[in-house]
């Protein structure tokens, strides 16, 4: 039972080591956190790669042209100032975003940063490599939507 | 036995903490019923306070907002005086609220704080409060607590009868508590009683924007006209002023002008000045005062001058004004609940004088006439006059009214708050105030609902009951405790400048309307930056106009070159934040003005005209994030015959 928790966590912890690309921290703090917390008789909680929110699960459909461009709209007067698609700024470079994030992660961090720095593992990393916390920009669903599409290009 | 002896000690306690508690509170329990006083006041760490109480700032020309029972401040907000922290009067989007007909005036003194009511209750749109030294009438928004609209009262001196807003909030009023030459002339002042007369300003307030506007003014002896209160129930329909002064002194008035044994109370049926109106029996003045506006679209203040004024004139409108005789002086005139009773508190008399609105119409069909003053008859006190309280106390200032048949009075030179009943005038309890009270406040005083729990009073002697601060003390408010039979004293806070009147309401009738953040989308300031992509730096001539944006933790652009010695260089912040809480400051090393606050969505300019070349930072001045020190640039300022052309960079 013991070994079985170990190796699942270690698992997720792997994979969220992974997920960490170029420009963003490596998860060696998550890892070994996650293992030493695996070895306890305490169970650790279980990293959701969706993250914490609003959104529990998200599965992309078609690409939308036409969501895109009104998202691009939103991105440019709201997100721009902090984030590049090809380069790191003031956050993450968002390009490549869902190669790493699922969906529903990148609308939970759009929608509540605040709950998803305090609860969910890799954007407490972020915050840990960054030190600026993602800005709440009181965006609604749909409009993180837009925005969600606009980063598939 | 020793079990008897801790029995008997424990009753013993209980008993001392019983009677502890309870208090004055002995019959119908207060707020602090079970509960010490500590207790009764104490808001919990996070929670929240059951009330606003929004308190003048008398010299401070300010208001400021306050939560009850807990007396802590919460803002601080500009009105009639410039406030360096906010740039309220500094930056270029806010000068225009101080535009008068005297020019930029920086300062006032305001009086009277007001919430708009509908159908006699407090409705938490806006709140209305007077300037007293350059007569103007400002209107807060209560979804931002920002000042955005101020009007300037012409033929006006000492704007203190106001604005004590009808129950509609149809109008506001202004009073002369100094009367002048009506219009403004080059007279001697010995020739007062010639020359020198009151207006009663009505400014009419739009039910769904709030645009103040001034309706009409009605020409008055020139007495000083000093508090006032609009009717309400069976009253509405009338505003009722007190005078003093009736002798018309003109110096050392406070021998001359408390000569007689009665003043007045002019009665005013402004419902007949508008029949007046409409019938086109008015005269039209030539005159000049302004009226700003801040606008939540642009963000930008504007002033507007008007030049005419309607003019009714008392002895042309039979109807329209009665003098109701007062004795010794009135100073609040306060109509209760029911808008029956007139309470009149002669400052310099020990009684209270009640009158009737039921006793005033009848006394107007039955034409009880004394005399009859420029064309405004003044009716028989004996006619009018419904009761008197015997106070026992000295220099009744202000009565407030708890809606269940009680009256709460202040009294300056006894220094107490005295509550007595409606219709019986007994007095059934007295409560020392330290020291010297001036007004007092019940939330929803003054309209036709107020929340019966607490009364704040204001007071004008501090001494001892802080740590002393050198020549120069706090004033003071105490918090009483109203609910039961007894007053019960709760907590001492000290106040912001000089406190003349309060007004408050329930938390849950603001609370859910105040806004979080200004929609950027909705931002439509001639100079806004929506994203950074559209910041940059132009010239025009001398001026320099830098698009700016700020968000956490940078500026955009934050390297700027090519500024000249010479030059005018408006820098345009537009905070690109739009979540709640997220103010950034701008402020430049020499500017000649404030630092510049901007809340998220919105849009300021700040003016800098740099005098020395060299290399010059600005920074951020509200902690926004763990990288605000590095929320900073520079901009390069050349000779004033440099050639480097103007240019702009962000992370270059």
């Amino acid at each position: 039972m013991k070994t079985i928790r170990f190796t699942t966590l270690l698992l997720i912890a792997l994979s969220l080591s992974n997920m960490a690309c170029s420009s963003e921290p490596q998860s060696t703090e998550i890892k070994k956190k996650e293992i030493k917390m695996g070895g306890e008789e305490k169970a650790a909680p279980k990293a959701n790669p969706n993250g914490v929110g609003p959104i529990q699960d998200l599965t992309l459909g078609e690409y939308d042209a036409k969501l895109a461009a009104e998202g691009a709209v939103l991105f440019e007067s709201l997100c721009t100032a902090c984030h590049k698609l090809d380069k790191r700024h003031v956050g993450p470079a968002l390009g490549d975003i869902l190669d790493r994030r699922t969906p529903a992660w990148v609308m939970n961090m759009i929608l509540v940063p605040e709950k998803m720095v305090a609860e969910d593992e890799v954007a407490k990393a972020l915050l840990a490599e960054y030190l600026a916390p993602m800005a709440n920009q009181n965006l609604t669903e749909p409009q993180a939507r837009a925005i969600l599409e606009f980063l598939r290009k | 036995m020793k079990t008897l002896l801790k029995l008997t000690t424990a009753i013993a306690i209980s008993t001392g903490m019983w009677a502890c508690n309870s208090g004055g509170n002995s019959g119908k329990g207060g707020a602090m019923s079970n509960k010490s006083a500590a207790e009764a006041v104490y808001v919990a760490p996070g929670e929240h306070d059951e009330f606003y109480q929004f308190m003048s700032g008398g010299f401070s020309g300010q208001v400021t907002v306050y939560g009850l029972p807990s007396g802590r401040l919460f803002r601080r907000i500009p009105v009639f005086s410039v406030d360096a922290e906010k740039g309220y009067g500094f930056d270029e989007e806010s000068k225009a609220m101080l535009n008068t007909s005297h020019g930029f005036v920086p300062w006032d003194d305001s009086h009277h704080p007001k919430l708009s009511q509908t159908n006699g209750e407090i409705d938490g749109r806006w709140l209305f409060i007077n300037g007293n030294n350059t007569p103007r009438i400002a209107r807060i928004d209560l979804t931002t607590f920002e000042t955005v609209e101020i009007i300037e009262i012409p033929n006006s001196a000492g704007n203190h009868s106001s604005p004590y807003l009808t129950q509609n909030t149809e109008y506001v009023v202004a009073g002369t508590r100094f009367s002048v030459p009506v219009p403004q002339k080059d007279v001697s002042i010995k020739t007062y009683k010639e020359n020198f007369q009151g207006t009663l300003s009505f400014i009419s307030v739009h039910p769904e924007t709030g645009d103040m506007n001034l309706a009409f003014q009605i020409i008055m002896p020139g007495y000083d006209y000093d508090l006032a209160s609009s009717g309400k129930g069976a009253s509405h329909g009338w505003t009722f002023f007190t005078t003093y002064n009736t002798e018309k002194g003109h110096t050392m008035k406070e021998a001359t002008a408390s000569q007689n044994d009665k003043d007045f109370i002019a009665a005013v049926n402004w419902k007949k000045a508008e029949e007046y109106l409409a019938a086109g029996n008015f005269e039209v003045w030539d005159t000049e005062y302004y009226n700003n506006e801040m606008s939540h679209s642009t963000h930008m203040a504007t002033s507007k001058v008007e030049r005419k004024v309607k003019v009714l004139n008392t002895n042309n409108c039979p109807g329209l004004v009665y003098f109701l005789p007062t004795p010794k002086s009135p100073h609040g005139v306060d109509v209760d609940p029911t808008g029956d009773y007139i309470v009149g508190s002669g400052k310099l008399n020990a009684d209270l004088t009640v009158h009737s609105f039921s006793n005033m119409i009848k006394a107007i069909e039955n034409k009880d006439f004394e005399t009859i003053i420029d064309g405004i008859p003044v009716l028989k006190y004996e006619s009018v006059v419904a009761g008197v309280v015997k106070s026992g106390g000295l220099g009744p200032l202000h009565t407030e009214f708890d809606g269940e048949g009680n009256a709460y009075t202040s009294f300056f030179i006894s220094s107490e708050v005295v509550k007595w009943k409606l219709g019986t005038w007994e007095v059934v309890d007295r409560v020392p105030s330290y020291y010297s009270i001036g007004h007092l406040s019940i939330p929803g005083g003054g309209s036709m609902k107020p929340w019966r729990k607490y009364l704040v009073s204001m007071n004008k002697i501090t001494k001892d009951r802080y740590l002393p601060t050198g020549p120069e003390l706090a004033h003071s408010a105490q918090l009483y405790d109203i609910a039961g039979d007894k007053m019960q004293l709760l907590l001492d806070f000290p106040t912001d400048g000089e406190p003349h009147y309060a007004t408050g309401c329930a938390a849950e009738v603001i609370k859910p309307k105040t806004k979080k953040f200004h929609k950027l989308s909705e931002n439509n300031h001639p100079y806004v930056t929506k994203s950074e992509k559209e910041t940059r730096v132009e010239r025009k001539g001398n001026e320099v106009h830098v698009y700016m944006t700020s968000i956490r933790s940078h500026f955009a652009p934050d390297n700027i070159e090519g500024v000249k010695v010479g030059d005018k260089v408006f820098w345009h912040v537009t905070n690109l934040e739009q979540d709640w809480d997220t103010p950034h400051g701008f402020a430049i090393i020499g500017a000649n003005t404030s630092e510049t606050l901007i809340m998220p969505g919105a849009t300021k300019t700040l003016v800098w005209e740099p005098k020395k070349v060299g290399v010059y930072p600005f920074y951020c001045t509200d902690f926004c994030s763990a990288l605000h020190q590095e929320m900073q640039g520079y901009v390069r300022v050349s000779p004033a015959n440099s050639s480097i052309p103007l240019s702009w960079s962000l992370g270059e």
